[in-house]
C-alpha cells in the first residue's frame, strides 16, 4: 500500500491540526460511523464461529454435540447476541447505503431512497428464509 | 509514475463481502447461536447437518461466505485501525495483518470444507 504523493521540492510544511484518538466519541454520528465498522469485529468472528461449527460436523457426531454445548454456555450466548446485533446493524447500514452509493433516476427524477433500498431488504427476507428452511427443514 | 494501486481490486473485495455478509450472517448467527442454543427451534440432526454442508453447492456457497466476509472484514478493520484509532504510521503492517489473516482464514476453510 505504497502511497506515491508527488513531492514538490521546497514545499511548506502543511499545518495540520492534532486529532483526538477518540474524536469519533464526541458526535453521534461518528459515533455510529466506528459503530459500523466495528461490525467487522462480528463478522470475522462470525466467520470463526461458522468454521468451528462446519470443522466439528467433519469430525463426528461427538464433536457437535460438544460444540451445541458450548453455544449454550450464557457467557457465549450474551456474547453471540452482541456479535447479532452488530450484524444487523452492517446489513441495515449496507443495505441503505444502495441508493447512495448508486441513485437511479427514472424520468429525469430522482427514484425515493426507500424504493432502491427495497430490492436488498426483500433479497434480504428470501435467502434469509431459504437458508433456515435448508438448515432446519432436514430433520 | 505513479504506481497502481491494489486498492480498487481491494475494494470489490470487500464490497462483494459486504453484501454477502448483509444477506446471510445474520440469518446464520440467529439459528446457530440464538434461536437453537435457547431452544426456539428443534436443533437439525447431525446426520442431516453433515449431509447438508456436504453438498456441493452449499460447500461453495459457505467457501464464499467464508472468504469474502473475512475480506470485507479485514479491509473494515484496516480502516477502523486506520481512521479511528489513527494508526497511520504502521499501515502497511496493518494491512499485511489484516488481509493475511483472511488470506489464511480463506486456505483454512478451503481445507475443512474439502475435508468435511
Amino acid at each position: 500500500m505504497k502511497q506515491s504523493p508527488s513531492y514538490t521540492l521546497y514545499h511548506p510544511k502543511w499545518f495540520r491540526k492534532r486529532v483526538s484518538t477518540w474524536w469519533w466519541a464526541e458526535q453521534w454520528r461518528s459515533f455510529k460511523f466506528i459503530l459500523r465498522e466495528l461490525s467487522s469485529v462480528a463478522v470475522i468472528y462470525f466467520v470463526a464461529l461458522l468454521l468451528w461449527l462446519l470443522w466439528s460436523l467433519g469430525r463426528g457426531p461427538d464433536w457437535y454435540q460438544e460444540f451445541q454445548a458450548w453455544m449454550k454456555e450464557p457467557l457465549v450466548m450474551a456474547f453471540n447476541l452482541i456479535a447479532f446485533l452488530f450484524v444487523l446493524y452492517h446489513s441495515i447500514t449496507w443495505f441503505n447505503l444502495a441508493p447512495k452509493a448508486m441513485p437511479i433516476r427514472l424520468g429525469g427524477k430522482r427514484l425515493p431512497e426507500w424504493m432502491v433500498a427495497a430490492p436488498n431488504y426483500a433479497a434480504w427476507i428470501v435467502i434469509s428464509a431459504v437458508i433456515a428452511w435448508l438448515i432446519l427443514g432436514g430433520n | 509514475m505513479s504506481k497502481r494501486s491494489n486498492e480498487p481490486f481491494l475494494w470489490s473485495l470487500f464490497s462483494a463481502g459486504g453484501m454477502i455478509a448483509a444477506l446471510m450472517v445474520p440469518v446464520l448467527l440467529f439459528l446457530f447461536c440464538l434461536a437453537i442454543p435457547l431452544g426456539w427451534v428443534e436443533a437439525p440432526s447431525y446426520s442431516s447437518l453433515l449431509k447438508l454442508a456436504q453438498h456441493p453447492l452449499a460447500r461453495l456457497a459457505l467457501f464464499a461466505i467464508c472468504s469474502l466476509s473475512l475480506f470485507h472484514g479485514a479491509h473494515r478493520f484496516r480502516f477502523t485501525l486506520y481512521d479511528g484509532l489513527q494508526i497511520k504510521h504502521l499501515n502497511e503492517l496493518i494491512a499485511i495483518f489484516c488481509y493475511g489473516g483472511a488470506v489464511f482464514g480463506t486456505a483454512l476453510a478451503g481445507y475443512i470444507l474439502w475435508d468435511i
